[in-house]
């Protein structure tokens, strides 16, 4: 074999004559490989989703590190349209074609958050004060404004002063339970993004 | 969409209007590309701007925002003086021979039972007459003066060529040629299609709108056929999911509703909305509603729904009113609301009139935000400066902000505008402490479910016996609600006609709606659903992109509600004996044993058409509606009512009468009203709308996005430019009478001034993702200027015609 150092070695086999360099190299039995280098992405766990934007729905393909290992955190490097989608075909416009940027936005909310009355910033909190606090103000609200029966006596077991609007970017499954929950208060101001 | 994207491509004409396909649904207006290359197809785009769709269209028309009614008034009434209309069609499968009620009337631009007190109508009048044996009458001659092909042809007499020019400012020959257009496509053998979005319903009169054009298709023979249809064109990833599922103040799942103060009974509930059929032999669907419902309640409550308590229905809230988001602003700045959940939502910049969306949030005791990015909503009470101008001192909101996953970090089905459940995957987790939505609300759930089992307080039961079977209560798996969506057997399930035959065994996934029952042995959280996920698995995740017979039918990618039909009311692709009007584009046939082909069929399968029944199975009448009844708030045929802050203050159609010049049905209240403004001093007409390159108020903190469109800017005419004397890329000021935004001025050959019954007027763009957080330049929320008042029928606020006032800033 030739002698060479790595940073020799990387050169010559970086050339687009991949298999004469390997001849040069006296190893060339292996089939030709016609790449400058490896794909990036061949080592990157895809995973398929779908464009969180308008209703076209088009069909993404996601690329990440993290190989599923308790301690190898998945991260979303790459995404681009998926090919084999029969509406888009592996096209996304300009919003589809940044959705990794949205992912890893630094406006991203990181951590429960409060701001008491009157204050003018944020204070970080945990999830059990922020879902205690939360269950609290609603029970109390609720209770408090419950309306059994209406003038006429009839039973109409509703709660108007506790609203909700839900979000039509979540999935099927957020909005059946979040329905599911919110209606069993006994909920009537409640709506979704299909309003406005 | 009654269609979906893909089958767009089968398209002979497609109108865009009240929409924007090319900047908004690139990859979906796509499939308008393919049809002008590959069916050379004819693309028709009529809006206010010259848009990105009507730069690549055959033919333009400029219209007046919110004139849509007059437009195609006049193309209907131009289909009918003409006979361009697919008679097979019209005289098999609508009401055109229907006879109306003799007390019916339209005078002057007001119908029949109208409370000028009350904004509301008396609608028993506007319906159908019944013979004795309990059906519609009907004169198959169509000469009957109440026949609907009578009064809808005396209805859109008015809506002339000359009318269109003067109200629109189209003028006639672009009209004209528009119709011509359209009304090649009456022939069986052509299809004409209409894309719409937002520029149709957020209008005071934006539900009508969008009947008149369906009414134009039923005209045509375009609905039901490939290549045809109304095709809505949803703007949020799975706002036709959330809609499916009920997630509006008077929905439940599927489409069902929930009871008001005067359904006192189950039986009551159900005999309003168990519709029996209006025509002999007529399918009349809904007619199964109870089993639709008890299944939902068995999906909710478990055990605790018996018979013996009507399924839970005291479960059920009972609606005195609307609660709609418009309502919910005004019961807050009543200080009647104290508390504001906002999941994934960012009403301060999507609702209209910002001043009062502050002083309505600041009433609140409560506001609990979730969702994955920063919004304005959640730092309402913060100040910005001139952006938000707010002293925080004075709010004593309390504000709990809750991190959320997006779209990469969880699993689960979204519902395209076509219709389709696709199945996604999660890739990564949350930033930080972030948790997915299903997540926070079980647990929100669970803790005040034990505060209810600690404390007691106001009626608990239908909180203590909500049927909650998930492995880990605090957080059910996407895949566990989703085979409760689908529904299940609860018991055995027999056959009616041999009890011997177990057709499902207990516990087992449904295969469709079909088998859903009425006596509690089975369950499902969304009717229209059932099926997507059954016994053979999760049938939304499939990835099988074969389009056997080349019509765009990927029947077996994901899958699509309802029974996987891909084009809704497809036996109307067939004549009155089962035999497709086109086989070159057949969808469906009649075999004279059974229905089939490229698409799951519209109608009862082993149903010979010959028998008369009707391909529009949902309505009891078995026939699609030009006179739509009871159905809409503003009466049953459209007609153009001037947006609530008109640039004429009269409506030309009727301009004597003061009650017809906006719709006098509308969501308003009194001191909204009061906020309106005039065209003496908000002299231009103003339309929001979006931008190709950013996605509302979310993309401003997406780098690649906020670099391509950084920074906030309306659209004017160079007219109107030159005579405030403004030049491009100079700064200006826009107001209305509820508030100013401050932005770039871009002058522009796309926007014309129109003339308006004789007068100049001016249009001024003004595109929305702009807002005071964000990675882009910081710019004014465009709803600082929107009025506060909402279509009769949707509650949708007016957000594409209103007044402003334009100059140099």
């Amino acid at each position: 074999m030739v002698n060479m150092n790595r940073r020799q070695f990387f050169k010559v086999t970086g050339t687009t004559l991949a298999s004469s360099s390997l001849a040069l190299l006296g190893v060339a039995h292996a089939p030709a490989m016609a790449e400058v280098r490896q794909y990036k992405l061949a080592r990157m766990k895809e995973t398929r989703n779908t464009c969180p934007y308008c209703s076209v729905a088009c069909g993404v393909l996601m690329y990440g590190l993290g190989d599923g290992a308790k301690n190898a955190e998945p991260r979303i490097l790459h995404i681009e349209g998926d090919p084999d989608h029969p509406v888009n075909r592996g096209t996304l416009c300009p919003k589809g074609a940044g959705l990794v940027d949205f992912i890893n936005s630094p406006n991203r909310l990181k951590h429960p958050e409060y701001r008491a009355p009157g204050s003018d910033k944020w204070e970080r909190i945990s999830w059990d004060e922020a879902l205690d606090r939360i269950a609290r103000l609603m029970k109390d609200d609720r209770d408090a404004n419950f309306t059994e029966r209406n003038e006429a006596g009839t039973t109409v077991n509703r709660w108007l002063t506790t609203g909700m609007l839900a979000a039509s970017a979540s999935s099927n499954e957020v909005a059946y339970v979040t329905h599911k929950v919110f209606r069993s208060f006994g909920a009537l101001a409640f709506d979704n993004q299909a309003r406005v | 969409m009654t269609n979906h994207w893909v089958d767009i491509k089968n398209a002979d004409v497609i109108l865009i209007m009240g929409g924007n396909a090319a900047e908004a649904h690139p990859c979906g207006f796509k499939w308008v590309t393919e049809a002008k290359a590959h069916n050379k197809a004819k693309l028709i785009v009529v809006d206010p701007r010259f848009t990105r769709s009507a730069s690549v269209a055959d033919f333009y028309a400029p219209i007046r925002t919110g004139t849509d009614i007059v437009f195609l008034g006049g193309v209907i009434r131009y289909l009918l003086e003409n006979d361009k209309i697919q008679h097979e069609y019209v005289h098999n499968y609508t009401d055109f021979s229907f006879i109306v009620r003799e007390d019916f009337d339209f005078k002057d631009g007001i119908y029949s039972g109208y409370n000028e007190a009350t904004r509301k109508y008396d609608q028993s009048s506007w319906d159908y007459e019944l013979g004795e044996d309990g059906y519609v009458k009907t004169d198959p001659t169509l000469q009957h003066p109440r026949s609907v092909y009578q009064l809808l042809k005396q209805h859109y007499s008015r809506y002339t060529p000359e009318m269109v020019e003067s109200v629109c400012g189209t003028p006639r020959d672009k009209f004209l040629k528009v119709c011509e257009m359209l009304a090649s496509t009456a022939t069986k053998d052509r299809a004409g299609t209409i894309m719409y979005a937002l520029g149709w319903t957020q209008h005071t009169i934006g539900s009508q709108m969008i009947r008149t054009g369906a009414m134009m298709q039923l005209l045509l023979g375009n609905i039901g056929i490939a290549g045809g249809g109304m095709n809505a064109l949803r703007g949020h990833s799975n706002i036709q999911g959330l809609t499916d599922l009920g997630l509006m103040s008077n929905l439940l799942p599927g489409y069902l509703t929930l009871p008001s103060d005067s359904d006192t009974s189950y039986q009551t509930y159900l005999a309003r909305r168990a519709h029996q059929p209006l025509r002999p032999n007529q399918l009349s669907y809904w007619r199964n509603y109870g089993k639709f419902h008890v299944s939902l309640m068995k999906a909710w409550w478990g055990d605790a729904a018996t018979p013996e308590n009507d399924w839970a229905y005291d479960y059920l809230p009972k609606m005195d009113k609307q609660y709609d988001m418009l309502q919910a602003y005004e019961l807050m700045d009543q200080g009647q609301m104290h508390g504001y959940i906002c999941q994934g939502f960012n009403p301060l910049a999507a609702a209209p009139y910002k001043a009062k969306l502050l002083r309505s949030f600041s009433k609140l005791k409560y506001m609990v935000i979730m969702d994955p990015l920063v919004t304005e909503t959640s730092e309402f009470w913060r100040n910005y400066g001139e952006h938000n101008d707010v002293d925080s001192s004075q709010i004593q909101t309390e504000v709990i902000r809750l991190p959320t996953t997006c779209f990469a970090e969880e699993e689960g089905a979204l519902v395209s505008s076509g219709r389709w459940l696709q199945w996604h995957w999660k890739g990564a987790e949350p930033p930080g402490e972030g948790k997915s939505d299903i997540e926070i609300m079980s647990s929100i759930y669970q803790r005040i479910r034990a505060l209810y089992e600690k404390e007691g307080g106001a009626y608990p039961d239908p909180i203590l016996n909500l049927y909650w079977p998930y492995s880990n209560p605090k957080n059910p798996t996407a895949a566990e609600l989703a085979k409760e969506i689908n529904g299940r057997a609860l018991v055995d399930l027999r056959d009616p006609s041999d009890p011997s035959k177990v057709l499902r065994r207990a516990g087992e996934q449904l295969s469709g709606f079909g088998e859903l029952r009425d006596d509690g042995t089975t369950n499902s959280g969304c009717w229209i659903y059932t099926g997507s996920w059954t016994a053979a698995g999760n049938m939304m995740a499939r990835r099988d992109n074969s389009d056997p017979t080349g019509i765009g039918q990927t029947l077996n990618w994901a899958w699509s509600w309802p029974a996987n039909r891909r084009v809704l009311y497809n036996a109307a692709s067939c004549d009155p004996t089962g035999k497709p009007f086109n086989p070159r584009r057949s969808l469906v046939h009649w075999n004279g044993k059974t229905w089939g082909g490229a698409d799951t069929p519209d109608y009862k399968l082993d149903e010979d058409p010959a028998n008369g029944m009707g391909p529009f199975i949902m309505n009891p009448e078995g026939v699609a509606r030009f006179f739509a009844r009871k159905g809409l708030a503003e009466g049953p045929f459209p007609v153009h009512y001037e947006p609530f802050e008109t640039p004429l203050g009269y409506n030309p159609l009727h301009p004597e009468n003061k009650l017809a010049v906006s719709n006098p049905a509308a969501r308003v209240f009194e001191q909204d009203l009061a906020m309106m403004g005039t065209v003496e001093n908000f002299p231009h007409v103003a339309t929001t709308y979006r931008l190709t390159e950013h996605f509302h108020y979310w993309t401003k903190h997406v780098k690649l996005n906020a670099i391509l469109q950084p920074e906030q800017f309306v659209e004017i005419g160079e007219a109107l430019a030159q005579e405030l004397g403004i030049a491009h890329g100079e700064r200006v000021r826009v107001s209305s009478n509820r508030g100013y935004i401050k932005a770039v001025a871009v002058v522009t050959k796309r926007i014309k001034a129109l003339t308006i019954e004789g007068k100049t007027t001016h249009q001024v763009g003004i595109p929305l993702h702009w807002g005071f957080v964000g990675l882009a330049k910081p710019g004014f929320l465009a709803n600082t200027l929107t009025p506060s008042v909402g279509d009769g029928n949707t509650y949708t606020p007016e957000f594409k015609s209103f007044l402003v006032k334009v100059e140099k800033a």
